[in-house]
């Protein structure tokens, strides 16, 4: 395989204090980087940059930024961090459902972005290595899940789920570092009759982190993102 | 069947008595034929068992007459004291109403229904307290004998020779919930008095020979059972009537009393009533006012007025018609309104002369005019009051002043005859004399229209008279040459009286209808003037002007403000201090929704007249009146009219509130359109700057090439910035809970991931602190929007970690209560200011008053919405730890279901539906 070149990121934002700041992060972490202000603008450079992250601004001068999700998931599948200045929860969940990877809330530190960022690039790599075999080991804190063996271990001790919490556990995995809001989850674990059953998923997620985390009341792994999903932070 | 089923209006009347008599207190009397037959003692005796048994009994007033039965049976119930009114110079004891109204007991006694209060109190008579008490969800017992009952009082008068002026209508008696009957035998009664049982001493001597005698009282007892009996009756019917109304509610009305001038009209209505109550129908009472009756003096009017009064007091629909004859306005209005009997006085027979002359007896032309009434004559009993001297003196002089009058105006006519021929003389060289007769003509119809029909009349005789002496052959005698003058005096005598009569009426209808058209104009103007104005003081200033002129007096509005006070208009201050209306009265007519004051049943005595200003949603105040003559609010028209300017003025007033209602709404909805943008402008505004400081200062603190202290200040850069942005975020989470513009998104979730969630987040925070996190497991799932229920959280611990010094204990706990659930955030830090743990919650409020510690005390204020928002409680107080404890309650409510997770591998599981 050869060397990667200098990965590439869309600033999709019409505030130009903000394109400085986060081109000066990614580019301290070798990024090369496009600005685009506008949702035309953000398209036509993703179009023709080829990037390898973008980071969107939902409120933007000409569209809203939710549109140029949709219209970029119809082709591309370019890890996406979305910035958002409202504090509602909907758009974040509506972001997420769009197919955005993650999201950010005004005001941000670099530092948190960048941790976003390099998560995102290790999902989309790990994808993009999907005919190689599948890793059959996944680890967090003193957890060890045997995707094969179908054999979950805490701190050397065998630990029994359910099959549901199993099921919940391995869609979480699957996704690592990726928020996943209550509706994907409830349809990838429940199916698509349940996906209004809030308190299911809060409960089996409780059981979960009751099994796996070593304070369940302040969890470290079993991430809740309040009101909009839960995240495995591994 | 139809004609079975119940009425709709008269199941939704019956429906409102209902309601009306649920909030109401009860009325029992009871009810005697004599006095001494035992209804005091009936009374005590029933209140003393209602009091044994735990009633909140109270003696209003109770009079025992010194019997010593009786005073043992008052003896240790609670009494009211009576109040002392002055009257003449002296002091008589009456009953306290507005002590009684203060009290307000579950039953009060108040004896002698009949009685008339001193002058000077709030109600003439006993039975408006009683009223009042009862408005006001007041049980109460009295006691009443028959001879006090309005409609019986010509009877008994009859039968015993002695009249009571202390009456009661009948239709209070007949609308009291129960009557109690309490009969004694006339020979026992007797046996009684003589046993000095009823009266004391020299008194009973008197009274047993005036009144006790076996004849009269068992003529007052038969009267007394009957009257119970018709009353017993009617409560069969009523209770008859939950089965099948359809007999009971009559509401077409029958029967229709005719008001005379002459002093006998009392007992006609009386008559009249006795005979609708007993038909059970509705009746019509009616005054017809001809052009004589017109001229009548004052006094008369207003005694006839009164009648018209008493006759809506005794429940009638009453009114003063002014017409030309009496028998065609009567049949009009019996055929207006359906009334198939017609009752009058039977008058006397009419003196030879007028029948020969062709008039008939009223009773004649109502048969001829209307062969389809029942007509009812009724002996004209003349009430036997004694007058007084002065009033006898009075009429005399007045009679005197109608005479003069009545003389002035047929020597006038005469004049006017004689002046013509005077005039006429000289002319009769050069004209005709058909011109004369001309003349002469237009000479009565000059009286008819100044002086009325009667001098028409004598005009036209007189005009033939003199035409005859004056001007027809042998001048200067009544003899006529030519017999063909007697042709002309005939069809003179007939053109003359005719067109007088005509005159005449026309006149009087032409006044009538000015009268009429001077009513509606008024009316018409004062809509039309009400209707430009858009202010409180104009609807005053036009609806006063009008009603001052109307009244030809004075004319005063009180209005409602703010706090339900009645505040009178600025006129106020322009009437002497003596002559202002009395606050207090149109207060009382404001609550209770009744005319007040001059000629009401409410303090009648006063100058002043109050109406209250009904409208559609409520009563908006009250209109003062100071009338010039007492008529414009006694005759039934001009009382109607009156109560017409007020609804008018009280739709006027009801207008210009809701203007100014609907004023303030646009003001607010504006306020809160501009507050919205406002607040999302500010969201936007203030964040998206601060997002680039916070970020450009973390930039900053990251680059290596930098000296060590600028490091430093960008990181103090970077922790100010985000100071202001969570300030920034308090500010405007405030704003948006305050102006209710946060809708809760709650769902049901375990409080320990909410509270995980806000460790999550203030972990940064809370790094120099130690934390402990006790929450038991198996804890029921709550109601929450969960974001609002992290940032309480989080304000809580962000409080802890800012007033308490590096190192100290914080405990997040939870604890489960029936009915709630307990979470409390507490440390061990210095705690709070004794005291003040309410003030903490108010928004700027700060634990210390200036310090370092940065924020400007929103937090807990934010806290407090949020949880109230769940219906819940936020409180301090001292922790276990010793320092401050914040402590959350919010209600369990009832969690969905979960079904148990089906033991199925998750292979078959997916293909589940």
């Amino acid at each position: 395989m050869s060397l990667d070149p200098q990965p590439v990121a869309l600033i999709v934002e019409d505030e130009p204090s903000i394109r400085r700041f986060v081109r000066l992060g990614l580019e301290g972490e070798g990024w090369q980087v496009h600005e685009a202000e506008t949702v035309r603008q953000g398209l036509v450079d993703a179009g023709t940059r080829r990037p390898d992250l973008v980071i969107l601004d939902l409120g933007l001068p000409d569209d809203d930024g939710l549109n140029y999700l949709k219209d970029l998931r119809a082709w591309s599948g370019v890890p996406v961090i979305v910035l958002s200045a409202r504090a509602s929860e909907a758009d974040k969940i509506a972001a997420l459902d769009a197919g955005a990877d993650d999201y950010l809330t005004k005001p941000f530190g670099v530092g948190e972005l960048l941790a976003r960022v390099r998560v995102a690039l290790r999902r989309s790599q790990s994808a993009a290595k999907a005919g190689e075999p599948a890793q059959t080991l996944f680890r967090f804190g003193s957890v060890e899940v045997d995707l094969v063996a179908r054999r979950v271990q805490r701190g050397g001790a065998p630990v029994h789920l359910t099959p549901i919490e199993y099921r919940l556990l391995t869609h979480l995995i699957a996704n690592a570092g990726k928020v996943l809001t209550h509706r994907q989850l409830l349809k990838a674990v429940w199916g698509p009759s349940h996906m209004d059953d809030n308190h299911y998923l809060r409960v089996y997620m409780g059981n979960l982190r009751q099994k796996l985390e070593a304070l369940p009341a302040s969890p470290q792994h079993l991430l809740t993102e309040t009101a909009v999903g839960y995240r495995l932070m591994p | 069947m139809s004609e079975e089923r119940p009425d709709p209006d008269a199941l939704l009347a019956q429906l409102r008595d209902e309601e009306i008599n649920a909030a109401r207190g009860k009325l029992r009397i009871y009810f005697g034929s004599s006095a001494g037959v035992g209804k005091t003692y009936a009374m005590l005796q029933a209140a003393r068992k209602l009091q044994a048994d735990g009633v909140d009994v109270l003696a209003g007033v109770v009079v025992t007459h010194g019997r010593s039965e009786t005073a043992a049976m008052f003896e240790g119930l609670p009494q009211l004291p009576l109040k002392e009114v002055a009257y003449r110079g002296k002091t008589l004891p009456e009953f306290d109403l507005d002590a009684a109204l203060a009290r307000k007991p579950g039953l009060i006694l108040v004896d002698e229904l009949a009685h008339s209060n001193v002058a000077g109190s709030r109600h003439p008579k006993r039975w408006q307290d009683v009223e009042e008490l009862l408005a006001n969800g007041i049980n109460v017992y009295s006691t009443l004998n028959v001879q006090h009952l309005e409609s019986l009082n010509d009877v008994v008068g009859g039968i015993t020779g002695v009249r009571v002026q202390e009456t009661l209508p009948d239709t209070f008696f007949d609308r009291a919930d129960e009557v109690v009957m309490v009969d004694t035998p006339a020979d026992e009664l007797l046996a009684r008095l003589s046993a000095g049982k009823v009266y004391m001493g020299p008194q009973a001597e008197r009274a047993a020979r005036n009144f006790f005698r076996k004849g009269n009282l068992m003529a007052l007892r038969e009267l007394a059972l009957r009257r119970t009996a018709d009353r017993v009756e009617d409560d069969v019917q009523a209770w008859r009537s939950n089965e099948r109304i359809a007999q009971v509610w009559k509401t077409e009305a029958a029967i229709l009393c005719a008001i005379g001038p002459t002093p006998a009209a009392e007992s006609v209505v009386r008559s009249a009533a006795q005979l609708a109550q007993q038909l059970n129908v509705s009746w019509h009472a009616v005054y017809v006012e001809t052009p004589d009756l017109q001229r009548l003096p004052d006094a008369q009017r207003e005694r006839i007025l009164r009648v018209v009064r008493l006759a809506h007091e005794l429940g009638a629909n009453t009114a003063v018609l002014p017409a030309q004859d009496l028998a065609p306005a009567l049949i009009q209005h019996a055929r207006e309104h359906n009334l198939s009997k017609l009752m009058l006085g039977r008058a006397e027979a009419l003196p030879a002369w007028q029948r020969w002359l062709g008039a008939r007896e009223l009773q004649q032309q109502l048969a001829e005019g209307a062969p389809e009434l029942d007509l009812i004559s009724v002996a004209a009993t003349l009430p036997q009051v004694q007058r007084r001297a002065a009033t006898a003196e009075q009429d005399a002089r007045q009679r005197e002043q109608q005479w003069q009058q009545l003389a002035g105006r047929y020597g006038l006519a005469a004049a006017a005859c004689a002046a013509t021929a005077l005039i006429s003389w000289p002319l009769q060289k050069a004209f005709d004399q058909s011109n004369i007769v001309m003349l002469f003509l237009l000479a009565v119809v000059g009286v008819a229209l100044r002086l009325g029909r009667g001098p028409a009349v004598l005009a036209s005789f007189l005009s033939v008279g003199l035409f005859d002496f004056f001007f027809v052959e042998p001048k200067l005698s009544f003899a006529v040459s030519d017999v063909q003058y007697l042709l002309t005096f005939a069809v003179m005598l007939a053109v003359g009286l005719v067109t007088g009569q005509l005159t005449a009426g026309l006149r009087y209808q032409a006044q009538v209808a000015a009268d009429r058209e001077g009513r509606s104009r008024a009316l018409f103007e004062l809509t039309s003037d009400l209707a430009g104005a858009l202010q409180t003081e104009a609807v005053l200033q036009v609806a006063e002007a009008t009603l001052a002129t109307e009244v030809r007096g004075e004319a005063l509005l009180y209005t409602l403000d703010l706090q339900d006070q009645l505040q009178p208009s600025p006129r106020l201050g322009s009437l002497p201090a003596a002559d202002q209306p009395d606050l207090g009265t149109a207060r009382w007519a404001l609550d209770h929704g009744q005319a007040a004051g001059l000629s009401t049943d409410t303090l009648p005595g006063s100058a002043w007249f109050y109406l209250p200003l009904a409208a559609p949603m409520r009563t908006r105040g009250v209109l003062a009146l100071k009338p010039l003559s007492n008529r414009s609010v006694m005759l039934p028209e001009l009382r109607a009219q009156l109560e017409t300017y007020a609804r008018i003025i009280g739709q006027a007033l009801e207008r210009v509130h809701y203007v100014e209602v609907a004023q303030e709404a646009l003001v607010h909805i504006e306020g809160e359109r501009l507050r919205n943008s406002l607040l999302s402008a500010l969201s936007h505004d203030l964040r998206t700057p601060l997002a680039v400081v916070y970020g450009l200062a973390q930039t900053l603190a990251g680059m290596a090439e930098l000296p060590g202290h600028a490091h430093e200040l960008s990181e103090a850069l970077r922790q100010q910035s985000q100071r202001v942005s969570a300030m920034v975020n308090n500010l405007l989470d405030m704003a948006r809970l305050q102006s209710g513009a946060v809708r809760l998104n709650l769902q049901w979730q375990p409080i320990d991931e909410v509270v995980g969630a806000a460790l999550q987040a203030m972990q940064p925070s809370m790094a120099a602190h130690r934390l402990e996190v006790q929450i038991p497991a198996g804890l029921p799932l709550l109601n929450l929007d969960a974001v609002l229920m992290e940032r309480v959280l989080c304000n809580l611990l962000e409080n802890a970690a800012k007033y308490t010094p590096a190192g100290s204990l914080v405990v997040l706990s939870a604890r489960l209560e029936p009915e709630r659930l307990l979470l409390s955030v507490a440390d061990n830090g210095p705690g709070l200011p004794a005291g003040r743990e309410e003030q903490l919650f108010a928004k700027f409020t700060r634990g210390e008053r200036e310090s370092s510690t940065p924020g400007v005390g929103l937090g807990l204020a934010i806290c407090r919405a949020i949880v109230e928002a769940h219906g819940g409680r936020i409180w301090a107080e001292r922790g276990v730890e010793g320092g401050a404890a914040f402590v959350i309650s919010l209600p369990l409510g009832e969690p969905p279901a979960l079904l148990p997770e089906p033991e199925l591998e998750p292979e078959e599981a997916q293909h589940e539906p």
